[in-house]
């Protein structure tokens, strides 16, 4: 069977067994819920409950503020306590809706639905855009805004990304595994909008039952295939994900829609057949807590606004206290101070560490050697450590002439640097630069 | 509220690969061990003697120099080990133990420190020692002593008319400096480090082969006909192996790119077999490296890859 994939990368401990067998859990919290209006890439949304107001389990708590915005509802019943700034992963402060958790998860009714064969594509992004369904691979921007492009008629992949290259997670896998069938269902929703996609679902050959799953399920699926990719990392970065596919490259400054593609998470495309089979709005997501600090690695479904500690608590608790704790996977996730923040749409893993690699690498760095392995491992094909050193005497112009905003930021470079620079960083600075001076 | 220890950040990636600069340069001075040893055993305990007093006169100068200049010591980075090894390794067995003292610190002050340390000079360090010790001193650096009598070196005698045995200077069984006579060692050192993806097989290998095809040209058109003896003997001698998989492989001085990687290797060989073969010396690999290694800001600039997706337009 072929196998696809892209120039470059690399191969990071994948440390994915210690969760992947685990199945979903639900997980019940209590107490205090934290709602950020700003959890998605976008105009914040705007709350629309005030303090003292009683809310379900589905309660619209906040509407987009724009169309590229998200609507955002409570995931448990409770009142309103209090809509105040509170800290997200970011380490900013962000206005936040705190609600207090009766426990009883009263639920509101869900909205009328209609078999999705007699849905118009109107009607379905409608309900995408009515759930506030964002890209739950992280990037979280939201889902409505990508399944509008200026002309539908031209898209003709659809391609839902469970290559889950990040190492340590299993949230996609699991959620493959577990409820294949709904995300395929998933799948023919959106090839509804697009009449001349066909759809793939593109899993990275690590997860080899989840693609045999997948295979037997589409078997008399004519529009629906399965692509096996190469494991490696960063395999889910959508322009090479997109090149693994079809071929087709695309550039900073072109959209997937420019090659005819849109590409969604797995668990993106699983909660927009939420949305429009079930008539529920976002309000869970897969988690998976893991990292050898944890107790008990897993895969939870959280409902957002969680507490982060208490879902690690859920999972053990520490073997050790961690010297460093990301919020998303270890190559591309952020690292936070504390574990006392909310679980978000874009929240896919807590990976718990007890030993900080990054801090053990400092007493390594010495001068770039120049031995080109940024170069070899770049699947933007880039030079690393010439951006890098652009970064460092801020000079724009050659970090403009040796293509910086190309960057991926998918930090390989720093990965295999044996000098133990840490070039992603730099790039990243600069790169915010160069492309803000592009905006003007 | 009680605080609690914050937990330490830093930017993504936050695995990092266990490949370390040091980790390297062990890597390479263990390629060198079948050419070092291969030496000693022929030459004698003066050769170990001079091998390691070049180590530790160039680790002594670079400890030294940061200690006086009140900079961190870098000696455990391992790269003045490699090159006192280099510089060792690369001269006559014979030579006179204090011009080796002299050659180590001229590599690590004038040619590594003074230009910023490692990664910061242009010229490979214990190449640049080689040719000001080959100004200085030309006759101690020339004087090959072999089986206790005063030999040329198998290119000089090809040189001057005479026949070469290409098997014996394959296995080591002629003179020249401590390291550059057995081409086997050096080959097997060399497939070590692009087995272990150290070096990029670019290198040695388009070097090599420019070598072997100008020469062949050469034969063909200067000597009338091909001298398959004539081409060997040009492969296994003068210090090739040693230049073209531990000396033009030298990360900090060799471009940094795929296609610049390749330019550079057919030029040093271009050059290697003018010195050899038009200039007034048999030997050329020292020169044609250094040479290289001033072009490579050069060569890096016209072979900047093609970024993906370069050229790619909207449907």
């Amino acid at each position: 069977m072929a196998v696809f994939t892209f120039k470059g990368g690399v191969h990071p401990f994948d440390g994915k067994d210690i969760s992947k067998t685990k199945p979903i859990v639900d997980f019940i919290p209590k107490g205090e819920m934290v709602f950020p209006v700003s959890q998605h890439i976008g105009a914040p949304a705007e709350p629309v409950v005030e303090v003292g107001d009683r809310v379900k389990a589905g309660t619209l708590i906040a509407k987009a503020g724009g169309f590229v915005s998200s609507n955002i509802y409570s995931s448990c019943s409770g009142t309103v306590k209090a809509i105040e700034p509170r800290q997200v992963v970011m380490g900013n402060m962000v206005k936040s809706i705190i609600i207090e958790n009766d426990g009883l998860y009263e639920a509101e009714e869900p909205w009328d639905v209609k078999p999705y064969e007699e849905l118009t594509p109107e009607e379905i992004k409608e309900l995408v855009l009515r759930a506030g369904v964002v890209g739950m691979g992280g990037a979280t921007f939201p889902t409505h805004v990508k399944l509008a492009p200026k002309d539908p008629d031209k898209i003709d992949y659809i391609i839902v990304n469970g290559a889950e290259c990040e190492p340590y997670l299993t949230s996609d896998y699991r959620r493959l595994m577990e409820r294949p069938e709904k995300v395929i269902l998933g799948l023919k929703i959106v090839l509804r909008i697009f009449p001349n996609a066909k759809g793939v679902i593109a899993v990275e050959d690590n997860k080899k039952d989840a693609i045999a799953k997948l295979r037997e399920l589409v078997k008399n699926e004519p529009r629906i295939s399965v692509c096996q990719l190469k494991t490696k990392y960063p395999q889910g970065s959508e322009r090479h994900l997109i090149y693994a596919v079809t071929k087709r490259q695309i550039n900073s400054s072109l959209l997937p829609a420019d090659a005819g593609c849109i590409v969604d998470n797995v668990d993106t495309i699983y909660s927009i057949q939420r949305a429009v089979v079930d008539g529920k709005p976002l309000m869970h997501r897969i988690v998976t807590v893991t990292g050898d600090a944890i107790k008990d690695p897993r895969n939870f479904r959280v409902p957002i606004g969680t507490n982060m500690m208490d879902l690690v608590e859920a999972a053990g608790g520490f073997v050790q206290e961690p010297e460093k704790i990301i919020v998303g996977g270890p190559m591309m996730g952020n690292p936070v101070y504390h574990l006392n923040l909310p679980i978000m749409k874009g929240t896919s893993a807590i990976t718990c560490f007890k030993t900080d690699e990054v801090a053990k690498a400092k007493k390594h760095e010495t001068h770039c050697i120049s031995c080109g392995k940024c170069i070899d491992v770049c699947p933007s094909r880039l030079i690393p450590t010439k951006l890098a050193d652009c970064s460092a005497t801020r000079d724009l112009e050659t970090f403009n002439k040796f293509n910086g905003v190309e960057c991926v930021e998918c930090g390989s470079c720093s990965f295999i640097c044996p000098a133990k620079r840490n070039l992603a960083q730099s790039i990243k600075t600069m790169r915010k630069e160069a492309l803000a001076a592009r905006r003007k | 509220m009680e605080e609690k220890k914050l937990l330490n950040i830093s930017s993504n990636p936050h695995v990092r690969s266990n490949s370390t600069t040091q980790k390297i340069m062990l890597e390479v001075i263990i390629a060198l061990m079948p050419a070092t040893i291969f030496g000693i055993i022929k030459f004698g305990w003066y050769a170990l003697v001079l091998v390691l007093v070049t180590i530790i006169a160039a680790v002594l100068t670079e400890f030294i120099y940061e200690k006086c200049m009140k900079k961190p010591v870098t000696i455990g980075d391992l790269s003045a080990v490699l090159t006192g090894l280099l510089l060792g390794i690369n001269l006559p067995p014979t030579f006179p133990i204090w011009m080796a003292i002299l050659g180590a610190i001229f590599a690590i002050l004038v040619v590594k420190m003074l230009f910023g340390g490692l990664g910061q000079n242009f010229m490979n360090p214990a190449l640049a020692a080689r040719c000001f010790l080959v100004i200085s001193f030309a006759g101690k650096m020339t004087t090959f002593v072999y089986d206790g009598v005063v030999s040329a070196t198998p290119l000089a005698a090809l040189k001057a008319g005479e026949s070469v045995d290409v098997l014996k200077m394959f296995l080591g069984q002629s003179g020249g400096t401590i390291g550059e006579t057995c081409t086997l060692a050096l080959l097997v050192g060399g497939i070590y480090l692009i087995i272990r993806k150290i070096i990029d097989f670019r290198i040695p290998l388009f070097y090599i082969l420019t070598v072997a095809v100008f020469v062949c040209i050469y034969s063909l058109a200067a000597r009338g006909g091909f001298d398959g003896q004539f081409i060997l003997a040009h492969l296994c001698g003068g210090g090739l192996a040693l230049g073209a998989f531990f000396m033009a492989t030298d990360y900090v001085t060799s471009p940094i790119t795929h296609t610049g990687r390749i330019i550079y290797a057919v030029f040093i060989g271009c050059l290697t077999c003018v010195f050899r073969l038009f200039g007034p010396s048999a030997e050329g690999v020292s020169y044609a490296i250094i040479i290289g290694n001033i072009l490579v800001p050069l060569i890096e600039k016209i072979t900047v890859p093609k970024f993906f997706g370069k050229g790619a337009q909207a449907k």
